[in-house]
């Protein structure tokens, strides 16, 4: 392997000062000259028409700038295909907005809500994705009957993937040696919870002029959706260091939009950010995921056919739910080697808090509902399913349809040597005793194990663009729309760059994350920031530094290519003691600009295996996550620690954990949220943290000139399914509800009556 | 330092960071309300945000300060409760003088001990605390104290090196 200079070397970020003495600005530590705040008054009503609202005296009390309501409100639009108005005559969900008050301060904006009277028709409500589809249900929206939402089909071009219908399954069905039918779903929608709620200042300069402050995950893509929308010609969008995103502060503009249009009727900045009870109530969650699904399946495991209905709850709208779904079901093939395929998504409304964008992005969902009615058959046949993943993952040469509908095949690596990597690591062949068999068992305590795969084909999905320039002073800066939201990939493209001009670290920079000043970036999602983030920067590097050379070849009297730079001097190549500084070649007063633009690329699946071990007290229903190893392939690593860390964040950010104690507590009677705090939505503590380990092969990939592909996002997804798995052997009983709090494990141990638990 | 000559108002007096701070306490705009947290006082009157607040609740320790020597929430605390106090946020630790930072600081910057780097104040803060009390803590009583703080990136694993790290050298400075 090639011995580089920073890339696979562990490195400081280039913002780990700021971040450990406090001066990293997150968008609550920002205000502008004159600034408001914002505040919404949401519906205590699951479903209900707002018959009148009267704002009179909300309006009167001193320090309240601007009061909104849908009958003043802008009509601006939201969600696919467009169908949420900020704020409508109708309300869909208890905390869905209902009116917006601008005011001198937090506490006059919060003494203005309870001043304003609202008087609702209430109106039946459907939380249940399987009643939605009934013919009397109640209906979320009057162009969606059924509660249906329309494919989309130009999301990602005109053939955006919705579903996957290939071969016969008939056929399939009929050549299968058995035939298994199962439900299994994923619907305790956990919240991606960042620490740093959602939060925005915008301000108007005259009336199409918007700057825009906001965490968000992809900044610059509010100038190409939101702009439009609102109104403004000349949107500016500011990104500030993300607190925490996980994916759910990209679509944003259910702060932005209240955040614009208070800010044009107040006439002066308005910051809104959501308190934690509103982040956990009102803000997106994951999708509820159900499958129906029948499996043809030979005695050797391979799949011959697979039918099965995918019932997605979208909640209140769909902020991207047919990007989710389209995603998905291209994640599902990678999984699955099957000639014969009827897989027919259904999303649909409910009445509970949208589910939005969240890591994992639409697979995770997928693979908890189908990994487990793949797995009866697996059982019945008798297949160990690290041998089944291992011969079903996508390999080189394989084909898949992705999101854009299209034919793609695998240009990537062959898994094979992680998978077993991984498995030796964990001691999975001594730990397996079979299906519903435990590993071991100590008086109550019985262990079991598990093992969950993911990946994605989109390390290398949509448009990135970067800029580097160079300075006669012997400096480079990355012009980049690149948010930093965690992974550190703002650090890891200055190290791509130092690498290729042979820069030290401290002499590289990134410009603010501001689209006044960057070109196109969709943004770090996916885990596309490695492979394509990284193929624009290093274009534009690359064509500095062509530029740069050109130069200095004039005051050499060689060829360019003769030439070599390091440190900010150049030389001929083998004679670096007659060095000259950048200066003499540009002078003071010029500069070099690199431009660089990557292409979508869908041929380099990544993947992300994970092994868990748990205990289960069965006397107590508790079950401990003992350990937890997970298996991947980066091709090559750029900054050690950042990719350790992304994997270590497999379980939070609604992932492993969402199998054990994570959800979002739903009351079917009132509508509601019943935890949205954080004492009573549980997450996992430092007390509590598993054994740890990861085996991360570097098998170099033909993306970049560093060979490198992303795996960050995908970490969380194959963790679920795996610690299902691992309980169902551990107490003998196959689960099928997550999360496995202990009434589900005593219940399935027949230890306590079978109540029915009503929450979805 | 500010003080108030005039005696009719009710003030409020703290330490933070070393400097004495006097409040008027009433429902100005410029002025303490009783209602005030002193998370809320730190960030909005003093303009000291390394303190963040993200749960408002007790629960996430995000907030985290010292207060003589000892890591409390700051969003559980009203200002009025803090007459007196010596109060240290992110902001001071370290010299400000010669621009120096904790060995803590160091460590979690050797560490990679943060992703987002929300939380990271807070933690620091705990740990710091932590460290003051007991210099050399075994790991598991390192998890113990940090329980308290959220982090949902996961940072974990690294934060426990990078403290592990200062309380071999034996803790603190």
């Amino acid at each position: 392997m090639k011995e580089y200079r920073y890339i696979g070397k562990s490195t400081p970020r280039k913002d780990a000062l700021d971040i450990v003495t406090g001066k990293t600005k997150f968008i609550n530590d920002l205000t502008v000259p004159n600034m408001l705040y914002g505040k919404v008054l949401r519906s205590p009503l699951p479903h209900a028409l707002i018959k009148s609202i009267d704002t009179a005296e909300a309006k009167r009390l001193p320090g309240v700038k601007a009061v909104l309501t849908y009958q003043d409100i802008p009509d601006w639009m939201a969600g696919f295909p467009l169908h949420v108005r900020v704020l409508d005559s109708k309300v869909r969900y208890v905390g869905d907005a209902v009116a917006l008050v601008a005011a001198e301060t937090e506490d006059i904006g919060e003494e203005a809500l309870r001043l304003i009277k609202v008087e609702y028709e209430p109106l039946p409500a459907v939380y249940d994705v399987e009643e939605a589809r009934q013919p009397d249900a109640p209906q979320l929206y009057e162009q969606f009957p059924g509660n249906l939402l329309p494919q989309e089909r130009r999301m990602f071009g005109p053939h955006t993937l919705q579903e996957v219908v290939t071969g016969d399954v008939d056929k399939g069905l009929a050549e299968a040696d058995f035939i298994i039918k199962g439900t299994c779903a994923y619907e305790n929608i956990p919240n991606p919870l960042p620490p740093e709620p959602p939060g925005v200042i915008a301000s108007w300069e005259g009336t199409d002029a918007l700057t825009v402050w906001s965490a968000s995950q992809g900044p610059h893509m509010f100038k190409v959706t939101l702009q439009r929308r609102m109104g403004a010609t000349n949107m500016q969008s500011i990104g500030s260091p993300v607190g925490g995103s996980y994916g759910s502060k990209y679509m944003s503009w259910q702060y932005v939009l209240p955040a614009a249009a208070l800010a044009k009727a107040a006439g002066r900045p308005v910051k809104l950010y959501y308190g934690k009870t509103e982040h956990l109530a009102a803000f997106t969650v994951r999708l509820g995921s159900r499958i129906h699904g029948q499996v043809g399946m030979k005695k050797d495991g391979s799949v011959t056919a697979l039918s099965a209905d995918w019932l997605v709850n979208t909640g209140a709208f769909s902020e991207i739910t047919q990007g989710m779904v389209a995603v998905g079901c291209g994640e599902a093939q990678l999984m699955i080697r099957c000639p014969n395929w009827n897989f027919r998504p259904q999303m649909v409304c409910t009445n509970r808090t949208a589910s939005g964008q969240v890591r994992g992005f639409g697979g995770q969902e997928l693979k908890c509902a189908l990994i487990p009615i793949l797995t009866m058959g697996l059982e019945k046949a008798g297949i160990d399913p690290v041998e089944f993943f291992k011969k079903n993952y996508v390999k080189p040469g394989d084909g898949y349809y992705w999101r854009d509908g299209k034919w793609w095949v695998c240009n990537g690596i062959d898994y094979t040597p992680a998978i077993e990597k991984g498995a030796e690591t964990f001691g999975w062949q001594e730990k397996w005793q079979g299906w519903l068999k435990p590993t071991s068992i100590n008086g109550a305590k019985r262990r079991g194990v598990g093992v969950g795969v993911h990946g994605n084909a989109d390390v290398g999905e949509d448009i990135s663009e970067a800029f580097v320039r160079l300075d006669s002073n012997g400096t480079a800066t990355i012009y980049s729309g690149l948010a930093e939201h965690g992974t550190g990939q703002r650090s890891s493209i200055c190290k791509m760059v130092a690498e290729i001009l042979q820069l030290p670290l401290d002499r590289v920079f990134v410009t603010p994350t501001d689209s006044s000043v960057n070109p196109f970036e969709i943004g770090p999602v996916g885990s596309r920031g490695t492979y394509a983030i990284g193929s624009a920067v290093i274009a534009a590097a690359e064509d500095a530094k062509r530029q740069l050379l050109e130069l200095m070849a004039q005051k050499f009297k060689v060829a360019p290519e003769d030439l070599e730079t390091q440190d900010g001097m150049a030389y001929v190549k083998g004679k670096p003691e007659a060095k000259i500084p950048w200066i003499k070649g540009m002078g003071y007063d010029r500069t070099i600009m690199g431009h660089g633009r990557f292409e979508p690329d869908f041929t380099l699946p990544n993947f992300m295996m994970i092994f868990t071990e748990v205990e289960v007290d069965t006397e107590t229903g508790k079950v401990d996550l003992i350990r937890v190893v997970g298996a991947t392939d980066v091709g090559q690593i750029i900054d050690p620690p950042s990719l350790t860390n992304q994997l270590n964040g497999c379980l939070g950010s609604a992932g492993i954990d969402s199998a054990l104690f994570e959800e979002t507590v739903f009351d079917t009677r009132l509508g509601r949220v019943m935890n949205p705090n954080m004492i009573d939505y549980k997450w996992r503590t430092f007390a509590e943290l598993p054994e740890m380990e990861h085996e991360i092969l570097e098998t170099p990939f033909p993306s970049h000139r560093f060979h490198a592909i992303g795996v960050g996002e995908i970490t969380p997804s194959p963790g679920p399914s795996a610690v299902l798995m691992a309980v169902s052997n551990a107490i003998g009983v196959r689960m099928a509800d997550y999360p496995l709090t202990p009434d589900k494990i005593l219940r399935a141990l027949g230890k306590v009556a079978n109540a029915e638990r009503r929450g979805k | 330092m500010t003080t108030t000559q005039n005696l009719s108002y009710a003030t409020i007096t703290l330490t933070v960071n070393g400097e004495n701070h006097s409040f008027i306490l009433g429902e100005g705009s410029h002025e303490v309300t009783p209602s005030h947290t002193l998370a809320h006082t730190l960030r909005e009157r003093l303009g000291l945000t390394g303190t963040k607040v993200s749960c408002d609740d007790g629960a996430c320790g995000c907030c985290t300060v010292q207060m003589d020597g000892k890591a409390v929430n700051s969003c559980l605390l009203l200002t009025v409760e803090c007459e007196g106090k010596e109060i240290t946020t992110i902001e001071g630790l370290g010299d400000p003088v010669t621009g120096t930072i904790d060995p803590l600081q160091k460590s979690f910057i050797d560490h990679t001990a943060f992703q987002c780097g929300f939380c990271t104040p807070g933690i620091i803060m705990s740990a710091k605390s932590l460290l003051t009390e007991n210099p050399a803590p075994t790991r598991d009583e390192v998890k113990e104290s940090l329980a308290g703080n959220f982090c949902r990136c996961n940072s974990h694993y690294h934060v426990l090196d990078a403290v592990m790290a200062v309380a071999r050298k034996g803790g603190n400075k």
